[in-house]
């Protein structure tokens, strides 16, 4: 049972959205607290692409073995190998030991940049976007968000997950946000459980897409990607995963200007949505929308198979 | 009839027969109690609380945990106040739950998950929304929302009246095992799911499967019905249901919005009544 969080303030207006969707987070720690992510869109600069990955996973800088070097290691191999694609990597910050933030100016193949960063040991691309800051770790809201300086990001949307782990293990790989690898700017957040998982894999994995967790919650990163991939907008996508997608499902899509949500045909899992003229605020309960607002709002809970899609 | 008889051709006394099971009453073992009218125990809780419904009390719950509100809550009732106006709720989940005693309880906003559950004959009053499973297992009392009302509302109700004038969500009624519920707006899938005792009426459009795989009681719908789940079926409305229906709705303001009239009656169909049937091999042992 995962809490999931959608924000997105409407007509282009920009907002702190770091520290409220932490706050939202934050008050549904309680459906999940084994891990925390954001996914969190800003304003794209001119030309540049946001990359954050990390080169080991929490647990193992406590456990592995000569980890401390080898960390100092693959950032170094990450660095060669961009700057054996021609990626010019215009800023660097470091979050954790293990997890970093590049700008960098690249124009060429991206998917072929990003295999061969992550054919590295321990590196994994967490996310790739202009407008896009994917950040997750172990933790609750508040932990995650000041390790990494999340408060006082402006930005027009984002969407968020709190983790309770039942299908796969509990480490940053199997942690939601998915990034819709390797579509610049699309991450997804649910909570559920999908009984297909399997069949869907196999066959998109025959269509040479790739699947870095064994969490069931990335079948649908994958299945957005290889619809965006196949030039169907995003709206169809969602509609037809309601018919194609199996178990028990409410899922956020994020894009560098829409916001999306879906529902299963059971209406199995909770989402509680707000709605006013300039503002979206969608979450698994109603205390995290009012962590935000905390005056009397109207808010309701969408049908069964429902889809909707706001813009930025 | 050979079957099952309480004493032996042979008269040996056999294991069983030092158990009590050839007995009619048990030997001191059974667990099932019998409910007699008389007795005091069976109308009241040794735990419920006296109060005076003209006495009052408000408090603002903005800042508090859940825990404390409910403490305050019952502390109020201990010192004898009836009537109590919980302000700023703020969607908190399971408040106001297992009241036993008559109480006049408002709560001046919105409620989580849980909200009035387990509830024996307060009369709840909520001015915001409620979130999923609200009043579930009431057994009496009333719980009025005045907005929107989330998933399993009403689930496994005994008792009383559970009105929300906005809509509902999926799952309405799940489980009813009596009393009314009423809802204002439109209702989500699989409402009346399973449903066993009591009436529930929808004044908006309902979406589909409704009444899926119901024992008893009865729907009644105003709006236009998505799908009938499994044996659910339509019946005649009688005068006795057309009087029910207008009482119970002038009871909170409501309307139905093309007159009591044109409403539809649902019930169950008993085609799915198997469970009453012995097996074969039961069969066998009673011939």
């Amino acid at each position: 049972m995962c809490g999931i969080a959608g924000l997105i303030w409407k007509g282009g207006a920009s907002s702190d959205i770091g520290s409220e969707m932490t706050k939202m987070l934050q008050a549904l720690k309680h459906r999940g607290p084994d891990s925390t992510g954001f996914a969190l869109y800003g304003k794209a600069e001119e030309g540049v692409q946001v990359l954050r990955f990390k080169v080991a996973e929490q647990e193992e800088m406590k456990t592995g073995f000569d980890i401390h070097r080898q960390v100092v290691e693959r950032r170094a191999a990450v660095d060669t190998r961009l700057k054996e694609l021609g990626a010019v990597v215009t800023q660097e910050e470091q979050a954790t030991e293990y997890a970093f933030r590049y700008h960098f100016k690249f124009d060429g193949d991206l998917k072929r940049l990003i295999d061969f960063l992550e054919d590295l040991e321990g590196v994994e691309i967490l996310s790739v976007g202009k407008a896009l800051e994917l950040i997750k770790d172990m933790g609750d809201a508040t932990v995650v968000s000041e390790q990494y300086g999340i408060p006082g990001f402006v930005g027009t949307h984002a969407i968020g997950h709190t983790r309770m782990a039942t299908e796969s293990d509990v480490d940053i790989r199997s942690a939601h946000p998915y990034w819709a690898y390797p579509f610049n700017d699309v991450s997804v957040v649910h909570n559920g459980q999908l009984t297909n998982y399997w069949t869907m894999r196999r066959d998109l994995e025959r269509r040479g897409h790739r699947f870095v967790s064994n969490c069931d919650s990335e079948l649908i990163a994958v299945y957005i990607a290889d619809a965006i991939d196949q030039g169907e907008d995003l709206e169809s996508a969602m509609r037809r995963s309601v018919d194609v997608i199996d178990g028990v499902f409410t899922y956020l899509v994020a894009t560098s200007d829409q916001l999306g949500m879906a529902k299963d045909a059971m209406s199995a899992k909770p989402m509680v949505l707000y709605e006013s003229d300039e503002f979206v605020g969608l979450a698994s309960e109603e205390v995290a929308i009012r962590s935000i607002f905390p005056h009397e709002i109207d808010t309701w809970d969408p049908y069964q198979s429902e889809v909707k899609v706001w813009a930025a | 009839m050979g079957g099952i008889t309480n004493s032996t051709s042979t008269g040996a006394v056999t294991a069983s027969h030092n158990m009590g099971l050839h007995e009619e009453q048990l030997g001191g073992r059974t667990q099932q109690r019998f409910f007699s009218a008389s007795e005091e125990e069976n109308f009241t809780y040794p735990w419920a609380y006296e109060v005076d419904t003209n006495k009052s009390a408000e408090f603002d719950a903005a800042d508090m945990e859940i825990t404390d509100i409910n403490l305050k809550i019952r502390d109020l009732m201990k010192a004898g106040h009836g009537t109590i106006t919980v302000q700023n709720p703020r969607a908190k989940h399971s408040l106001g739950v297992g009241i036993l005693n008559k109480l006049n309880l408002n709560f001046e906003g919105s409620l989580g998950y849980f909200g009035g559950g387990c509830t024996d004959g307060a009369n709840i009053h909520i001015s915001g929304r409620v979130g999923w499973s609200c009043a579930e297992n009431m057994m009496s009392g009333t719980i009025v929302i005045e907005k929107n009302a989330g998933s399993l509302f009403g689930a496994a109700i005994r008792g009383g009246d559970l009105v929300c004038k906005g809509q509902a969500g999926a799952r309405v009624g799940i489980d009813q095992k009596g009393g009314t519920i009423i809802v204002g707006g439109s209702v989500g899938a699989f409402t009346g799911f399973m449903m066993q005792r009591g009436r529930m009426i929808i004044l908006g459009d309902a979406s589909d499967n409704l009444g899926d795989s119901m024992y008893d009681g009865t729907i009644y719908v105003a709006g236009k019905i998505a799908s009938l789940g499994v044996d659910c079926v339509e019946t005649e409305m009688t005068d006795l249901d057309r009087r029910y229906l207008k009482g119970k709705l002038d009871l909170y303001g409501m309307a139905a919005p093309n007159g009591i009239e044109n409403m539809i009656k649902l019930t169950s169909g008993k085609q799915l009544w198997n469970y009453d049937n012995l097996e074969a091999s039961e069969k066998k042992l009673v011939l």
